[in-house]
């Protein structure tokens, strides 16, 4: 393990715990549903759609209302604003309308005086539906025309040329599954009245702020009049940053129905029924290559199953479109990109939002490639890396973004050193040769991710820093805490720019109150954003302090040093907290805000061209497994890590997000299957059925470590981002898994590429061994 | 008719509860009764272990002092009168419980120090589970102690956590054993709950709860209140009620009864009685036969195999339980009894159809006895279990598989093949056994015995697997029984290690 300090000069570099480590140990540490509920506060339980697509004529509530305990429902006619959701296409309704648009969609809402009492009266109300044909599959989409959002296409060269000139070619298809989300925190909202039509929502949420925007637009009310509060998630991973707003919004009409606080917390399979899921995709493409590996030309096209509305497909789609190079150069690619409309949940935000999507991909496609010509796949993935020199003529993405920061090389040899990568593969041939039941494979694979929101405009943040007079300090931002760790970052940042103790620094529950217009806490920026703000915060107090006591000792304020709880002159060192009691008494403002915007970010959203990232985090792994060939079923053995976290803020915490991102990467790719039958019903919507790894699914051997080199960007703290990234690098198992069925293939004298359906379950590796 | 009040121990104090509904769930009234919101509900169904609580029971043997049995279990689903005169800690109470002696100058227990020094917690929603399966471990393996990493992970393999990826947490399972110790006063606890017991007025013959301690009230109960819910451990009832809305007026508890706890080994039978938990019978079964160890350990998470029965497993007869293919294969017997008196049948002979069975109104499925006799010298015996499911640990089988065969002399003198997940029912393979016996055990026999199993049955496809798949396991395990029959090695995953020099 890596968390040794490696900057030992202040508070920021060093592996302090969670700051909410030890409540949660102790069961302290409350979150939504723990909190102590107002009296009168009612519960609320939605009403489902069991069929898949159909016209809504009404619904028939009255056995509902007939239950015990039940105070009456909420339906689209309740709503005094706009019935469509403020959502990014306007097409969601808040309640079904005239139709229904998939199997879990919400028509309304039972509230009554307990939380059994809603869920068993909303099984009571019957809904009047005349079935419509439902569009269960990207082919029949694509056929039809079926899309929540135009087709994109985006090109760099000419691929046709390309493929012409290839010595080699290769079409493939690929399938990909969804993934649910399964933070353990099911989705939830508190909604309380205030006076004058103002409303206090507590929501667990990853976007307070578009809560608050989709709450007043509900209730036709301005957003000054709804505050929404979150202190942390029970996890998020995406699936809490638009999927949140929903529930808060219906909680808030069922509030102002009744006029109460109402509390609506989703019953596990009622969450998996009705909140959107990562997207499956399916993939077609042409490779051209060269004898060493080297793509020449790439036409690729991606069908992202986005579900009944667009909520953030575009964004994930364009995602997917720009991670499809992820390391590599790819000089004549054509890429197009359908954004499919089918009669399910509709699909969201979900860890690497498109990126993995789209990395999958490209993996594949070098994993072919290697095949095909019979080279060891790490030398065919580096002989299509960007080149480090920006100069080459190799070294600009398919939308046109120089990449700049390239450490692909070193970090890439780093791990193949580290791990033993050509010994272990020189023993696995050996050992799949003396085998035949069981047979093992590795591979090492990179990943480069671009870190900014594609949507250039949410690259914002504030934060607000209050000294109080006892010296110690208060930081509010815009970000919100659902496990990752944000708060502790935060707050070692503005101890170190404070050179104040971590302890003396507390960070409070996000608020729309406080920090206004803030940026969902996503696409791993949280720290980037967040951390910048309250350390700009920090340093204008921080300023006002240094010019205090430059006055006090007649220096330039420049001479004034924070460190260690100190305040040091030339002419000796103050206790923080003196000084800041002295400066409270000359009136000096011990509080303030903190903006910033990231730099150098800008794109074309009509061509896809431009730098949509500030910069790019890297990481590299190498994982091997092993698989039965008489079941199908495979085994994860080992798996070694090396991230590129930049000047790490916080190494345990870093590391925690880098093995937790691996493992839900894991998870997508082997366990975790989503089913949806003919009728359109999601059949895995409960742990019993869909499977997320567990405690026997994690190798002895599983070393994470971090690439000691600051981001080339001026970054916070010299940091990376790292709650994504690492997510990619579990396409390690699944080209490991590939490795290994290729090599029982060979045995078994089959020819032909390695067609494994993601998520890589025993059936599904059986299929590739067989087909 | 009202149950009777609910009383348990906690941080040294008898808690008294009245009007607690008979189908109201322990996490129901620690959160929403007794405001103790440090358990959470991950799932309400008791597959991801959030709300993982320890209970705490006397137990006596014969001739032994009272013993203290501690037990992790998933609150959601267990209802709460089933834990009546019992011990409970919450995650709130490891720091809050006078007989539970932390450190000097510490404030956390070990478990909970460990977590937190190995950066175990991050969204720290699970965490409380967690904390409350390691405080089981720590409380039965000598504070971690005892287990290896394998180990830990077993004990561990009912909690989910979606955030860290298990690595610290494991880690802190192990290292909780080398932290300055934390003690509970046993003595102290046995004592109060003595005292509980006595206390305890004789049962209301009208209570809408009934555990009784013995199998003749049981019965006399069972008759006197046919439409009564009987329940166990409640791993599959408890979900009737949380997530089918199921209401129950009257629930009859078989599990207080002495002659359905109890494990004896006589007459060359196993009799486990129907109310003992699943690790205490499949202990019972895996002193016998080592090889179903990892079998036994993939069967649920820890939790539930604490709360769930053999008894319960079997009487509820899902064409997917693990245990019926086992009891199968190994030609257990099932004892149901009534006021009228017992009866005893082979146990594939229980089931009439998908989720049906023989049991008549007034009866029980008291006991399940399982031949273990002696081999005759000159015979093998080959014993093996299959399971194959999409997750390794604490998932639901696509194709349960047990094979039972004795070999004399190179020929199939027995040969017993319990199947789940294949037919309506758990299933004895009665063809492929017919093909097997007075056959010589040779590649040829096993080939086609494989190919008369996978015509024996027709499974369907749902979302754990397609029915080809499952018709092709049905001959592919076969094919690896007879390899392992034949000592071969390296054709099990689980045989597999990688060392990864550093």
């Amino acid at each position: 393990m890596n968390t040794a300090a490696m900057y030992t000069t202040g508070v920021m570099g060093q592996s302090h715990a969670h700051e909410s480590a030890k409540a949660q140990v102790l069961g302290a540490a409350p979150y939504l549903d723990d909190l102590a509920e107002l009296r009168g506060t009612l519960y609320a339980a939605p009403i489902l759609s069991t069929v898949a697509h159909g016209t809504l004529h009404g619904l028939d509530c009255t056995d509902a209302l007939a239950m015990p305990g039940v105070h009456g429902v909420v339906l689209a006619a309740d709503i005094p604003g706009d019935p469509i959701l403020a959502a990014f296409g306007h097409d969601e309704p808040i309640f079904a309308l005239d139709k229904v648009w998939h199997v879990g969609q919400v028509m309304g809402l039972v509230v009554a005086d307990s939380v059994m009492a809603a869920r068993r009266a909303a099984r009571k109300v019957k809904a009047d539906i005349t079935p419509l044909p439902a569009v269960l599959d990207t082919a029949t989409a694509i056929a039809q025309q079926s899309f929540v959002l135009p087709p994109v296409h985006v090109r760099r060269g000419d691929a046709d040329a390309g493929l012409a000139r290839a010595p080699h070619r290769l079409q493939g298809t690929l399938e990909v599954g969804g993934q649910e989300h399964f933070y353990l925190e099911g989705q939830i909202a508190y909604v309380i009245p205030q006076e004058q039509n103002q409303w206090l929502v507590h929501s667990s949420t990853q976007h307070p702020g578009e809560v608050q925007e989709w709450v007043a637009h509900a209730l036709g009310i301005g957003a000054h009049a709804v505050t929404v509060q979150c202190r942390r998630m029970g996890g998020g991973f995406g699936g809490k940053e638009t999927q949140a707003g929903h529930l808060a919004v219906w909680a808030a009409l069922a509030a102002r129905k009744f006029g109460c606080p109402i509390k609506l917390r989703l019953d596990r399979d009622d969450d998996f029924m009705v909140t959107g899921k990562r997207h499956p995709f399916s993939y077609e493409w042409d490779v051209g290559f060269d004898d060493q590996g080297q793509i020449t030309g790439l036409k690729l096209q991606m069908a992202a199953h986005c579900g009944f509305s667009a909520d953030l497909s575009g964004p994930v789609a364009d995602r997917a479109i720009f991670h499809a190079d992820n390391a590599y150069f790819l000089s004549d690619v054509s890429i197009t990109s359908y954004r499919c409309k089918l009669n399910t949940q509709s699909h969201t935000a979900f860890r690497g939002f498109g990126g993995p999507q789209g990395v999958i991909v490209i993996e594949t496609i070098m994993g072919d490639i290697a095949r095909m010509l019979g080279l060891d796949a790490l030398a065919v993935r580096q002989r299509n890396y960007y080149d480090a020199d920006v100069q080459s003529g190799r070294a600009t993405t398919h939308y046109q973004m120089v990449v700049e920061d390239n450490i692909l090389r070193p970090i890439t040899q780093k791990l193949e050193l580290s791990a033993h990568y050509q010994q272990r593969l020189a023993a696995i041939s050996a050992w799949n040769a003396e085998n035949s039941i069981l047979q093992r494979g590795i591979a090492l694979t990179p990943v480069k991710f671009g870190i900014s929101f594609t949507a250039t405009l949410f690259n914002q943040a504030g934060a607000l820093v209050h000294v109080y007079t006892d010296g110690t300090v208060q930081v509010n931002h815009g970000g919100t805490e659902m496990g990752q760790g944000l708060n502790t970052k935060v707050a070692q940042i503005v101890a170190d720019e404070l050179g104040v103790p971590l302890a003396q620094v507390q960070v409070t529950a996000s608020d729309t109150s406080k920090v206004p217009n803030a940026s969902a806490t996503a696409a791993s920026s949280g720290t980037d954003l967040n951390g910048r703000a309250a350390q700009y915060a920090a340093q204008k107090v921080r300023s006002n302090l240094a010019a205090f006591v430059a006055g006090l000792d007649h220096c330039g304020a420049g001479a004034v040093g924070f460190s260690g709880g100190k305040i040091h002159s030339p002419n000796g060192s103050r206790d923080f907290k003196a000084v800041v009691k002295e400066a409270y008494a000359n009136r000096i403002q011990l509080w303030s805000d903190g903006f910033y915007r990231t730099p150098k970010i800008h794109y074309d959203k009509t061509t896809l061209t431009g730098r949509p990232f500030y910069y790019f985090a890297y990481g590299v792994a190498c994982t091997e497994v092993a698989i039965d060939t008489l079941t199908g079923e495979s085994k994860v053995l080992a798996i070694d890590v090396l991230y590129d976290a930049g000047k790490s803020i916080n190494p345990a915490i870093d590391i925690g997000q880098v093995e937790g991102g691996f493992v839900q990467g894991m998870g997508w790719l082997t366990t975790e299957q989503l089913v949806w039958n003919d009728k359109g019903v999601l059949t895995t919507h409960a742990p019993s059925t869909y499977k997320i790894p567990a405690t026997g699914d994690i190798p002895a051997h599983f070393q994470v470590q971090l690439y000691q080199e600051p981001n080339r960007e001026d970054n916070v703290g010299g940091s990376k981002a790292v709650g994504e990234p690492p997510f990619m690098l579990a396409i390690s198992v699944y080209e490991a898994l590939r490795h290994a069925i290729a090599s029982a293939r060979d045995q078994q004298g089959k020819t032909g590429v390695v067609q494994l359906q993601a998520p890589a379950t025993a059936e599904h590796v059986l299929q590739a061994l067989l087909h | 008719m009202s149950p009777r009040p609910l009383h348990f121990l906690r941080r040294g104090q008898r808690v008294t509860l009245h009007d607690v509904p008979p189908d109201r769930t322990l996490l129901e009234v620690l959160r929403e009764d007794l405001h103790c919101t440090g358990t959470k509900e991950g799932c309400g169904e008791g597959d991801c272990g959030a709300c993982t609580v320890v209970i705490g029971e006397r137990v006596q043997d014969t001739d032994g002092p009272a013993q203290l049995r501690y037990k992790a279990i998933n609150s959601c689903i267990r209802l709460a009168h089933s834990i009546d005169g019992m011990a409970l800690w919450t995650v709130e109470d490891l720091t809050q419980d006078p007989h539970l002696h932390l450190p000097a100058g510490k404030d956390l227990h070990p478990v909970q120090e460990s977590l937190l020094q190995c950066h175990g917690t991050q969204c720290g929603f699970c965490t409380p589970g967690f904390v409350m399966s390691m405080f089981g471990m720590y409380q039965n393996h000598a504070g971690g102690s005892q287990l290896d990493r394998q180990g830990a992970q077993e004990a561990l393999s009912g909690n989910l956590c979606r955030c860290t990826g298990y690595r610290p947490i494991l880690e802190a399972a192990r290292h909780m054993a080398t932290l300055p110790p934390a003690t509970v006063d046993a003595p102290a606890v046995l004592q109060k709950l003595e005292l509980l017991a006595l206390e305890k007025q004789a049962p209301e013959a009208q209570s809408s709860y009934q555990r009784p301690s013995s199998l003749r009230e049981l019965l006399q109960l069972r008759a006197e209140h046919p439409q009564a819910q009987v329940v166990a451990g409640c791993t599959d009832v408890g979900l009737w009620v949380t997530k089918q809305h199921r209401r129950f007026d009257m629930v009859l508890d078989v599990t207080a009864a002495a002659e359905l706890q109890t494990i004896t080994h006589a007459e060359g039978q196993l009799r486990i009685g129907a109310a003992a938990t699943l690790e205490a019978a499949f202990t019972a079964l895996h002193s016998h036969w080592p090889q179903l160890h990892s079998f036994a350990a993939r069967f649920a998470g820890l939790p539930v195999r604490n709360s769930g029965t053999l008894g319960g497993n079997v009487a509820n007869g899902s064409p997917i339980g693990d245990s019926m293919p086992l009891l199968i294969a190994l030609n257990a017997q099932v004892v149901l009894a009534s006021v009228r008196g017992e009866r005893r049948l082979p146990l594939e002979q229980l089931y009439t159809g998908y989720r049906q069975n023989v049991i008549a109104q007034d009866e029980l499925l008291v006991r399940i006895d399982v031949p273990v006799p002696p081999l005759s010298s000159g015979t093998t015996q080959h014993l093996r279990a299959y399971k194959v499911s999409k997750r390794q640990d604490d998932d639901i089988s696509a194709v349960c598989l047990v094979m039972h065969l004795q070999v004399s002399e190179g020929i199939v003198t027995h040969a017993s093949v319990g199947a789940g997940g294949v037919a309506a029912t758990p299933a004895r393979a009665v063809q492929t056994e017919a093909a097997m016996r007075g056959q010589p055990w040779t590649a040829a026999t096993a080939h086609s015995a494989g190919r008369t199993l996978q015509a024996e049955f027709s499974p369907i496809s749902d979302m754990r697997a397609s029915g080809d798949y499952r018709k092709h396991l049905l001959g592919s395990l076969m094919q690896r029984f007879w390899l392992e029959s034949q000592g071969q090695v390296g054709v099990s995953l689980q045989d597999i290690r990688v060392e990864v020099s550093a």
